[in-house]
């Protein structure tokens, strides 16, 4: 068997039969376990840069599940359609797929030791795997219906595991918010995706993209996708589960929901860009968009003052981060991507990443301090650089990356976003920029309070945390510093092939229509 | 007139799923009104396969003189309509589970008390 030409189907296959098999390897202790999730982990990251190689040098790969030819044409009856899921991977996806990657596997690390002495840790990463083949589902298939299908396998499981902590109240609270508005989400994803079927016959992303023909039902279709992905990726108004998601989960599985998040966020772009974006003029939805951006990096930026929970604060910059996303997209929408809107889906889709990789630090670092002082509240923190000097370093080149300074990585892809946002109205870079200083001024109030200032007698014997949780903290750091210097490193090689697969909408159709 | 019927029951089911949804402050009567809409989506898509004077699309069950693929529902949509039914029951087990646990720490199922996660 060649691993090349099935590697779409192991991607997925390989960390679902891990999930399952977890709690049997469980059996034969902690350390055989953890052992086991890695390796499964690496094996799927193998997998992800095989299937990358392919993407790059062949173009969009496509994998058929099901039948071979679209219908079966006997001599005795007409021919009959036959109903097969094709997954189509292009540079966006596997772009998503590459981040969904890397911080499975960093919360994975990081978990190790942070939920070594939780009961039903054997249940927590079989949960974790479902939630990585949930994202991954979502970000390689090229069928609606199958997209519908693994954003609830992510949601499931994401949820379940923000109620890891069952003996905390809160934390089911959150838990039960995210599950409902996933779950009311999905079911309206369904019911959009019911009116295209309805329509056109196909739930293949590509054939409903060559044949809209921009009716009034089209419309009601794209409102309720983009209204369901927009919530589900946590867009103001819409943003209420995420503070409490993010704040209450384990701060590992708040590391994994960031990309499950994206992942919804892909979907979005996936329908305005590659579904919509032929048939349809999109200024009037890039307008919502944007307005829908500065909505989300306003209430982001200013709630983040008012908290007093650690996790919270960051969970509502966080808010703020997707804000900046979304403006990037949205003014790459607005402008076209023949044109000036390139550099904004550049920065739009790098911020993808650095927004991952920033607010996943904090979380973690966040995480370090719960795990340390068991101490959610900022007030009641103090003094915390005198003992955990590693912790206090990442959370710094956090903060800094998060906030958009020069060289971290944050600033690399805000650049990009501001320079495209001040074409379309310098009013909007304004705006951008000082909520992005605000974020600072906030950021650094938040470092003074838990890690500088006097210290805390409480918090007299507190130690570093363990070494899992500082080598993935140490990874993160040493790629946000990278790719803050050398930014090119990753746009040339990964983000260039998102922006012309989202700009290259034929390319997409072709692959599939093509060969038919 | 009686084709549209399906229709307008879809439309009720999910306005009544979105009325208990927003304006139920019972934690179980807003799992019942998910549970709800998610019924009305199934019906939508239940009812999209339909075709006028059609036979259940088994092969090997078809009755004489049934032209194949035109005397038969559209298969699709049921495929869709098993596979969402039986996500609905996974949400809705994990949903009463969190409900469960939610009422033993609260001692309440209601949403306007249950507000420890605020600003």
């Amino acid at each position: 068997m060649n691993i090349a030409t099935h590697s779409p189907a192991l991607i997925i296959a390989i960390p679902l039969l891990g999930a399952f098999l977890t709690p049997l390897i469980g059996k034969l202790g902690r350390r055989v376990r953890d052992a086991f999730v890695l390796i499964i982990l690496i094996l799927t990251s193998i997998i992800g840069i095989i299937l990358a190689q392919q993407v790059y040098s062949e173009g969009v790969v496509e994998y058929v599940f099901g039948g071979s030819s679209p219908s079966i044409n006997s001599s005795t009856t007409s021919s009959i359609p036959i109903v097969r899921i094709i997954f189509e991977i292009d540079g966006m996806s596997i772009f998503m797929a590459m981040i969904s990657l890397l911080l499975a596997f960093f919360a994975a690390l990081y978990s190790i030791s942070f939920v070594k002495d939780e009961n039903g840790s054997d249940r927590y990463y079989t949960l974790l795997l479902l939630l990585l083949v949930g994202m991954l589902g979502m970000e390689l298939t090229g069928d609606m219906f199958n997209f519908f299908v693994f954003i609830e396998i992510a949601s499931i499981s994401a949820s379940a595991l923000i109620a890891f902590s069952v003996d905390r109240g809160e934390s089911l609270e959150a838990a039960i918010k995210y599950l409902a508005i996933s779950s009311i989400g999905a079911l309206f994803l369904l019911f959009a995706i019911g009116l295209l079927y309805g329509q056109y016959d196909a739930l293949n992303m590509a054939m409903i993209a060559n044949s809209l023909s921009n009716t009034y039902i089209d419309k009601i279709a794209l409102i309720l996708l983009i209204g369901s992905l927009a919530m589900k990726s946590g867009i103001a108004p819409m943003h209420m589960w995420m503070p409490d998601a993010y704040g209450e989960a384990p701060s590992s599985v708040t590391f994994a929901i960031i990309a499950a998040t994206q992942a919804s966020l892909y979907g979005l772009i996936r329908v305005c860009f590659t579904i919509y974006g032929k048939a349809f003029d999109m200024q009037a939805i890039a307008g919502v968009l944007v307005a829908l951006a500065f909505a989300s990096i306003f209430i982001g930026a200013t709630m983040t003052l008012i908290q007093s929970s650690l996790t919270r604060a960051i969970a509502y910059a966080a808010v703020a981060e997707m804000g900046y996303i979304l403006l990037g997209i949205g003014t790459a929408l607005f402008l076209g991507v023949e044109a000036h809107g390139a550099v904004a889906l550049k920065g739009g889709i790098f911020h993808i990443f650095n927004d991952a990789l920033d607010m996943g630090l904090l979380f973690l670092a966040a995480g370090s301090i719960i795990y340390a002082t068991k101490e959610r509240n900022m007030n009641n923190l103090g003094g915390l650089a005198r003992r955990m000097r590693f912790t206090t370093i990442f959370f710094l080149i956090g903060l800094l990356a998060a906030s958009g300074m020069p060289p971290m990585n944050g600033f690399a892809s805000k650049i990009l976003i501001y320079e495209s946002t001040y074409t379309l109205n310098p009013i909007l870079a304004i705006i951008a920029i000082l909520s992005s200083i605000l974020m600072l001024a906030i950021f650094v109030r938040i470092f003074y309070s838990v890690f500088l200032g006097p210290e805390n007698p409480n918090l007299k014997d507190i130690k570093e945390v363990p070494k899992p949780m500082l080598i993935s903290m140490a990874c993160i750091s040493l790629i946000i510093i990278l790719l803050g210097i050398f930014p090119s490193l990753v746009v040339d090689s990964i983000v260039n092939p998102a922006v012309h697969a989202l700009s290259n909408v034929d390319a997409y159709i072709g692959s599939i229509l093509g060969g038919v | 007139m009686i084709y549209n019927i399906p229709y307008i029951a879809v439309a009720a089911l999910i306005m009544i799923g979105l009325y208990a949804i927003l304006f139920k402050r019972n934690l179980i009567k807003i799992v019942i009104g998910i549970t709800i809409l998610e019924s009305g989506v199934n019906l939508f898509l239940i009812t999209l396969g339909y075709r006028k004077n059609a036979v259940a699309p088994i092969y090997t069950n078809l009755p004489e003189g049934t032209s194949i693929p035109e005397g038969m529902t559209l298969p699709v949509p049921q495929a869709l309509t098993l596979t969402s039914i039986v996500i609905g029951v996974a949400v809705l087990a994990l949903m009463l589970a969190i409900s469960i646990q939610i009422y033993k720490k609260y001692r309440t199922l209601d949403v306007a008390k249950i507000r420890r996660l605020k600003g």
